[in-house]
């Protein structure tokens, strides 16, 4: 045993990769296939009085114009659901207006789909699609989420007063009021998290197939979780049992979160399959991806955090407004609440802590999980807090830091530390991963090249954030309590072939973070046989019994631990077949190496030869089952909880504004590690978008509700030499509840990374008086704050 | 309508009617059924498309497939032998620095960094990450890219002495 996990293992899905045969939905081509062009609105919010589709239809090699009137009048189509339910402080259920596939009566934000095109040929379709007349009647709209909060604010849907979704607080108010009352400092700060674009660089596309010789549908779609997209459209849209479709999310190109939800587009595919009898694909470009896929973030918030003489933290108080966009998304409720309130405490003993939340419609394309989802916000409010408070009150922002920590625990010998805000951590040891990154640095030396720097006109600064996030999203009762309509368990199923080669089965799903060869190490390992007798089969939902996806860093603590119980009901069946072969007591075989061997003797047999014979039971255990095929669904105990430290090294130019960031360090703890390389290759994509957000995106809509940067070439995302080569090192603080001890790597480097980067760039502006810059920190943004924002242009 | 092209597509002829609007991209994924190259943006901005031309470098979503009336081109799909036997060193570079997680922007990225080591085969950090300007990648925050071409390079370097 041992011979793979902790390795960093070279992956296996490379091959086809790198030779361009990957198979992503779009290069799929079924016989007969027709392609479907969308009509999306371009206002904001607008009464749609009449849809002329005469001369789309006329078009030629136009197969079929459909409208909503012609969907939403078909059976009893409503729209895509909600997956998550949060209720109002006063307990009344949060307003969920419809969200149509196609909408009849009004469009809600640029983008809103209107009509569908399908045609014979791409370019037929998307000919016909313009000529498509729409007659709209521009209403006024909001996109910001504090004016669409204020009164007398433009409404988005009718029956939804003051486009206020729900209200909801979490905490101790009466606590942290007393607390704040008698707080020797209080740091107040209201600042704004802007709404950013995932971009996956793969658009989104959706194929969909009807068969009426055994009346089955097929979906090919580019999905994080196809299971649970082919839950929500059966059960909850198009009311066609589940045994009827199958969902296949192929080789898909990334995800982010953005890839989690049920999109409309993946119902209009196969609704219209059916109607015409052929298969039908859409593929957005990056331009109508901008404008439908869900969207990250978008907090407007008011903190205050308090602390004693010493320094010490005693209460924080929290504000904030969440945009949730025209509609709701999947799990739009769950981001701004579960995932983000429940994360404030963060690092440190803070013992009061109240968060007072509104979720607001606007005019805007959906708000949804996006790589951290929540907790990128949280750890970003805390982080900003706590530097501004060293600075406020004249200590160092590690000091601070270190001196607020929640002390060492294992999870074992001590017990997990309970939260203020309704969770207990798991296992964290908090003070390493500061020391290592702070040693890293070289901070005294810094500190020192910083002043001399700045004696010469120069602006160095350095930013530290430390983080925690809940992942391995999560114990089902727990989460149903919370409002999710779904469990959040995972399945994994382990056939073992007679010949002895593994394929296994797993409702997580690969979209770049190597699960092809990091579950093929555990199996691999735990039963003793080489790398390449394993095969990891998921993203179908005809061959993986069931699934719930992959998001929240879920798929290795949560998919992974299913398959362990797999193994342990693969090795336990060998165990009693073995015991037979050898005519040995079951209690007397041991297994290692692949190996069934009769404690103490050198009798064994290999895991081949059970494997054949669990299949050719010819000599075999009287009243056992033959085969070698074991299901398991695994729901976890509790979240696990990932933790780091962060330090972001910048100059600013004074002349132009412009950030460069010369150095980042991250020193992240994810629990054991299977694959080194994989996790060192997740945490440096995290950075890269977390660092992204910091310096670089933001949607940015006009006062018409217009995206008026929906294109690579005007929402800028970090380039190959935009960022440095980063450091990282890594503590590993096993978790200790469940079987690989693992605790998740996808988000942890956008969690950590924002916050470090701004603190980074305030510390830079000091000699300026400069207290916050508002992100992305653009040159503009920068040279102003110098100037004239709270600084006066003079160091 | 149609318009007569030939070309040489990583070493196969092909003699075509395309519709004059056709992009290079598009004539290489739906008429070829060559999906290696992918379409990432509408805006030029992403390179996912980026193949050779000829030898240089160049996004096919910008080009008309009539443009290449005469040239020669070699996509992702003809950098290794046919029968997936033996990895070009860019691709053995990718393979053992983990410059690939969803695979999506990596045919763009890697025709990206050939023509970059072809014109300057010993690149340092800097060089390399200004080339790659004209490519996107969401997965890798370009971290193992860098060090994906580096390796390349040390192995061409090698096959140059040797050759």
């Amino acid at each position: 045993m041992g011979n793979y996990i902790g390795k960093s293992v070279k992956r296996v899905e490379d091959k086809r990769f790198l030779t361009g045969k990957g198979r992503y939905t779009d290069d799929i081509v079924l016989p007969g296939m027709l392609h479907m062009q969308i009509v999306r609105s371009s206002y904001a919010h607008a009464r749609v009085n009449r849809i002329d589709t005469s001369a789309a239809k006329a078009h030629a090699d136009v197969v079929a114009v459909y409208t909503g009137a012609d969907i939403h009048t078909d059976g009893n189509i409503i729209g895509v659901p909600c997956g998550w339910q949060v209720n109002f402080k006063n307990g009344d259920t949060m307003k969920e207006p419809p969200h149509p596939l196609l909408v009849k009566d009004k469009v809600r934000h640029m983008g809103d789909a209107v009509a569908i095109v399908i045609a014979e040929t791409k370019e037929a379709a998307k000919d016909a699609a313009e000529l498509v007349v729409v007659d709209y009647e521009p209403l006024p709209s909001v996109t910001d989420v504090g004016k669409a909060a204020a009164a007398g604010a433009p409404l988005v849907h009718d029956d939804v007063p003051d486009n206020l979704c729900f209200d909801w607080e979490l905490g101790d108010k009466a606590k942290t009021d007393a607390a704040m009352e008698t707080a020797h400092h209080i740091t107040k700060l209201d600042f704004v998290n802007q709404r950013v674009i995932p971009n996956a660089i793969e658009p989104r596309a959706a194929i969909g197939s009807y068969d009426a010789t055994n009346d089955k549908y097929t979906l090919y779609t580019t999905s994080q979780n196809p299971h649970l997209t082919r839950l929500l459209l059966c059960a909850f849209v198009l009311g066609i049992p589940e045994h009827k479709v199958r969902v296949v999310a192929p080789d898909v190109g990334g995800g982010f979160g953005s890839k989690i939800f049920h999109y409309s587009e993946e119902a209009l595919v196969i609704w219209a399959s059916n109607k015409l009898q052929r298969p039908i694909k859409w593929n957005s470009e990056r331009s109508e991806a901008f404008l439908t896929d869900a969207h990250g973030r978008d907090h407007k918030t008011s903190a205050e955090m308090g602390f004693d003489a010493e320094g010490n933290i005693v209460g924080l108080r929290i504000n904030t407004l969440a945009n949730l966009g025209a509609y709701l998304s999947t799990f739009a409720p769950a981001v701004p609440t579960y995932l983000h309130g429940t994360l404030l405490q963060g690092l440190y003993t803070t013992p009061a802590i109240h968060i007072d939340l509104k979720a607001v419609f606007t005019h805007t394309t959906a708000v949804d999980a996006y790589r951290g989802a929540g907790r990128p916000e949280a750890t970003f409010l805390l982080e900003r807090m706590i530097d501004l408070s060293a600075i406020e009150m004249g200590m160092d922002p590690v000091e601070l830091r270190k001196k607020n920590f929640i002390p060492a625990f294992d999870g074992v010998e001590q017990e997990g530390y309970i939260t203020q805000v309704a969770l207990q951590y798991d296992s964290g040891d908090y003070h390493p991963v500061l020391d290592r990154a702070v040693e890293m640095v070289g901070y005294e030396q810094f500190r020192k090249e910083q002043a001399e720097a700045r004696a010469n006109g120069r602006y160095l600064g350095i930013g530290f954030s430390t983080y925690i996030e809940a992942c391995g999203i999560a114990p089902s009762a727990v989460v149903g309590a919370l409002g999710a309509r779904a469990g959040l368990y995972e399945s994994a199923q382990v056939r073992v072939q007679p010949t002895g080669s593994v394929s296994v089965y797993t409702g997580s799903h690969s979209h770049g973070q190597g699960h092809e060869t990091t579950f093929a190490q555990v199996v691999a390992d735990k039963l003793g046989i080489p790398l390449e007798s394993v095969d990891i089969i998921h993203g179908d939902s005809d061959a993986v019994a069931f699934g719930m996806g992959t998001y929240g860093s879920r798929s290795l603590a949560v998919g992974g631990s299913a398959i362990m119980k797999s193994i342990d009901k693969v090795l336990e069946k060998g165990a009693k077949i073995a015991a037979h072969k050898l005519e040995a007591a079951e209690d007397d075989i041991e297994y290692s190496d692949g190996q069934w061997t009769v404690k103490g003797t050198d009798k064994s047999i290999g895991f081949g030869d059970i494997a054949l014979t669990a299949y050719v039971p010819h000599d075999y255990p009287a009243n056992l089952e033959p085969g070698m095929d074991f299901s398991s669904f695994y729901d976890p105990a509790n979240f696990t909880y990932p933790f780091g430290a962060h330090i972001a090294v910048v100059e600013v130019d004074p002349d132009t504004g412009k950030v460069d960031l010369k150095r980042f360090i991250a020193v992240d703890d994810v629990g054991n590690v299977i694959n080194p390389m994989i996790v060192d290759g997740q945490i440096h994509g995290g950075l890269a978008q977390g660092i992204g957000q910091a310096l670089f995106e933001g949607a940015i809509y006009d006062e018409e509700g217009q995206l008026m940067n929906g294109s690579y070439m005007d929402y800028t995302m970090p380039r190959a030499d935009d960022l440095p080569s980063f450091e990282i090192d890594r503590t590993v603080t096993p978790c200790p509840h469940n079987p690989l001890g693992v605790k998740g790597a996808g988000e942890a480097g956008c969690i950590g990374s924002t916050p470090a980067v701004v603190n980074a760039v305030v510390d830079a502006l000091a000699p300026f008086g400069v207290r916050d810059v508002q992100m992305p920190m653009t040159p503009e943004r920068v040279w102003r704050a110098m100037h004239n924002g709270n600084g006066n242009g003079k160091a | 309508m149609g318009i007569p092209i030939n070309v040489k597509v990583n070493g196969q002829s092909y003699s075509k009617e395309v519709e004059p609007r056709l992009l290079l991209v598009h004539f290489l994924r739906d008429v070829l059924a060559l999906t290696g190259t992918h379409v990432g943006c509408d805006t030029s901005s992403c390179g996912a498309c980026t193949i050779h031309i000829d030898g240089e470098a160049a996004k096919s979503c910008t080009i008309l497939a009539v443009q290449v009336d005469g040239a020669e081109i070699t996509t992702v799909e003809g950098l290794s032998p046919a029968d997936g036997s033996d990895l070009h060193p860019i691709q053995e570079g990718f393979k053992e620095e983990h410059g690939l997680q969803c695979g999506f922007c990596t045919p763009g990225m890697m025709m990206a960094s050939l023509d970059l080591l072809k014109r300057n085969p010993n690149p340092t950090e800097s060089e390399i990450r200004h080339a790659l300007e004209g490519n996107y990648c969401r997965c890798t925050g370009y971290h193992n890219i860098v060090k994906s071409i580096q390796h390349a390079a040390k192995n061409m370097g090698k096959e140059v002495a040797h050759g």
